[in-house]
């Protein structure tokens, strides 16, 4: 049960922090789901038997711990941990463009030269104008003959 | 070959492109060494998965408890017919993609070859592995790399599509990882062939499962969780997106084809699969048609693909089950055809945009004919081998009474004819574009810097590269690599009994999972 409601905290917070503007508060988002996909693996085991999984000559069975979902939670952190640092580098590397060219279709953008050209005329413009027609190019030739 | 030999070497395909990633990494300075070493290893693979695939074509599953572990214990590799097939296509994905990547100038950065080494090997494991953990492991071991791929140009157009790329799969990856904890939680185990038929007997198993099919669909880009794809995999060069498009959302679709066989046992989801597919043939093929540029084109229509591939799910049965693999080598080995092609424009050319390209057809027939036997085989045209496979699917869906997915299979078809025709028309077809690049230059370097756009100033100065005059050829090197993958569709067009029949027992040993459970666990 506090597993579950651990799981709800942490997923609520993700979510909340992924629908976040700024790729760092995303990223922070992601760290907490993270954490609430590691707790489900290990309340998979069943959380009664809490003692250290370590079996030897001699030594009670009883009450152990499943040492198999340790080693998925290891597994999974190590994982998480080497995306998030990623994540985080992505965002300082021109972090400043957040969402410049999200709803930019990727014929707007997908070349270098059409970002040359854009780069000037969209930059006037409110970002929300970027997403509409399907001839980007057409429209941003127009404007500049005219 | 002795199946013991052969279950030996199955971990090679694991370690061996991961260790030679590694020395081409301490060889980065000596790029030919690094090309070398990379295109041996993609061979060598090849090769291999060529000589399994002999080994396994009568069904045999051969299991490798890896390190000796008992069954059960162990976590296993497993080659059967399926995975021989999706090995042997995968590392020929890979050299081709290599090649073409040598040919544009792709690999001059150091990183290229070892990136995609780790690459291929993840794809490799996730294909052979028997366990549902492992599985999640080789997911990431693949997607790392191309995390990495899209956006090391450090352009500020893969920036952004790299963060969308990443940001939707680390979601996914973490729905995939409580998926697969909460299967553990409800049977018991991870293991595969411990796990079959168990979403059948139990409800709480069903559930769980579900949670890990709903993640690797969002992987393999079904409708409604596909917009990631369109966004990303345009914005990477080239090579790399022929690459994670052969690949990578292949890997879901594997893991859903093998996941909902074994642990469903194929039933259970027939009206869900029926619905997510079919909206996915539609909306993935009108969504292409509204894209103005090659690979974004391309890219959207993946989706509507991948929902031709899966379609079988709806009435799993040997028959359709072998229609949908031989249709996903079919695409792979097309849709890599046709990036190619494009990309060999978009290389000459230095744009992909549809408005600014026209007569390559005239100029470079041979490229021309590449790109349209690749287009006319992907809309399903006999010979090519785009007509077995949709011929083969819509029998199937008639066999099983699906009257209405037939019908939309075969009405998609004429959509996809007709954006593969916007490509045609615009880059292909018709005349030399009137040149824009001069002008292109001089007006944005006569427009003053946007003084309130700290970017402005250095997209413009990392971005400016020379023009190419159009009278430059095509260099036949980078025409080639597409040329092979069309010859490759028009020879499983033309010998289409020899695959489909490949693809019929690897159907069979997904639809009847006694040979698989009894080969991991009791050897």
């Amino acid at each position: 049960m506090s597993a579950a409601v651990l799981v709800t905290v942490l997923v609520a917070g993700g979510v909340y922090l992924i629908l976040q503007r700024e790729l760092v508060r995303a990223a922070l988002g992601f760290v907490l789901i993270g954490h609430a996909a590691n707790i489900i693996i290990l309340a998979a085991g069943g959380q009664r038997d809490r003692e250290p999984a370590y079996v030897g000559e001699g030594m009670p069975t009883d009450g152990l711990s499943d040492p198999l979902l340790q080693a998925f939670t290891l597994t999974a952190i190590v994982i998480t941990f080497a995306l998030t640092v990623y994540l985080f580098a992505l965002a300082g590397h021109g972090g400043d463009e957040d969402g410049k060219n999200s709803d930019a279709e990727p014929s707007d953008a997908d070349e270098d030269h059409g970002t040359v050209v854009d780069a000037p005329s969209t930059s006037g413009e409110p970002v929300g104008t970027t997403s509409t027609g399907d001839q980007p190019t057409g429209r941003t030739d127009g404007k500049e003959h005219a | 070959m002795n199946p013991e030999v052969l279950s030996a070497t199955l971990p090679a395909y694991l370690w061996l492109p991961i260790l030679i990633a590694a020395v081409t990494l301490l060889a980065k300075r000596a790029k030919d060494l690094q090309r070398f070493l990379a295109l041996t290893t993609h061979t060598l693979i090849l090769g291999g998965a060529l000589i399994s695939i002999t080994a396994v074509s009568d069904g045999t599953v051969i299991a490798e408890q890896v390190s000796g572990w008992v069954p059960g214990i162990s976590i296993p590799f497993v080659l059967d017919t399926f995975a021989g097939l999706m090995l042997a296509v995968a590392a020929l994905m890979v050299l081709v993609c290599s090649v073409f990547a040598i040919f544009t100038g792709d690999d001059a950065d150091p990183y290229f070859h070892p990136l995609v080494l780790v690459l291929s090997a993840g794809v490799y494991g996730a294909f052979l592995t028997g366990d549902l953990f492992n599985l999640f492991v080789m997911i990431e071991v693949a997607l790392i790399p191309s995390y990495v791929l899209l956006t090391r140009s450090g352009k500020a157009t893969a920036m952004t599509a790299g963060r969308i790329y990443f940001g939707v799969n680390l979601l996914v990856s973490a729905v995939l990882l409580a998926g697969i904890g909460l299967v553990y939680g409800t049977a018991g185990t991870v293991n595969l062939a411990e796990l079959a038929g168990a979403a059948t007997e139990s409800t709480p198993v069903a559930l769980a499962t579900g949670v890990v099919l709903l993640a690797l669909g969002a992987k393999a880009a079904l409708v409604p969780v596909h917009t990631w794809l369109p966004r990303s995999y345009p914005f990477a060069s080239v090579a790399v997106t022929a690459l994670l498009s052969g690949l990578l959302t292949k890997i879901g679709v594997y893991g859903v084809f093998r996941i909902y066989g074994l642990v469903y046992e194929g039933t259970g989801l027939e009206t869900v699969w029926l619905v997510v597919l079919l909206a996915t043939m539609i909306i993935g093929v009108f969504g292409a048609l509204g894209e103005s540029g090659m690979r974004s084109i391309l890219s959207f229509h993946m989706t509507s693909q991948v929902g031709y591939i899966m379609l079988p799910l709806a009435f799993f049965g040997p028959l359709g089950m072998a229609a949908g693999i031989f249709y996903m080598i079919h695409h792979i080995i097309v849709k890599a055809a046709l990036f190619l092609a494009c990309g060999a424009v978009e290389h000459h050319a230095g744009t992909g945009k549809l408005a600014q390209l026209g007569g390559y057809a005239r100029r470079e027939p041979w490229l021309g004919l590449v790109f349209i036997l690749a287009a006319l085989s992907l809309v399903g045209i006999p010979p090519l081998s785009g007509f077995v496979a949709k011929m083969s699917l819509i029998h199937a869906s008639m066999e099983a009474g699906l009257y209405l997915a037939a019908a939309c299979a075969v009405v998609v078809s004429l959509f996809t004819l007709l954006s593969m025709l916007k490509i045609w028309n615009g880059a292909f077809w018709g005349s030399d574009p009137e040149p824009p690049k001069q002008r292109v230059l001089t007006s944005s370097s006569a427009t003053a810097p946007d003084a309130t756009d700290p970017a402005a100033g250095r997209l413009r100065r990392k971005f400016v590269r020379t023009a190419p005059t159009s009278l430059d050829r095509v260099p036949r090197r980078l025409i080639l690599p597409g040329a092979v993958l069309v010859l490759c569709t028009v020879g499983i067009g033309l010998g289409a009994q020899a695959l489909m029949d490949l693809a019929i027992t690897a159907a069979e040993g997904l639809t009847d999972t006694t040979t698989y459970t009894e080969a991991v666990m009791h050897p």
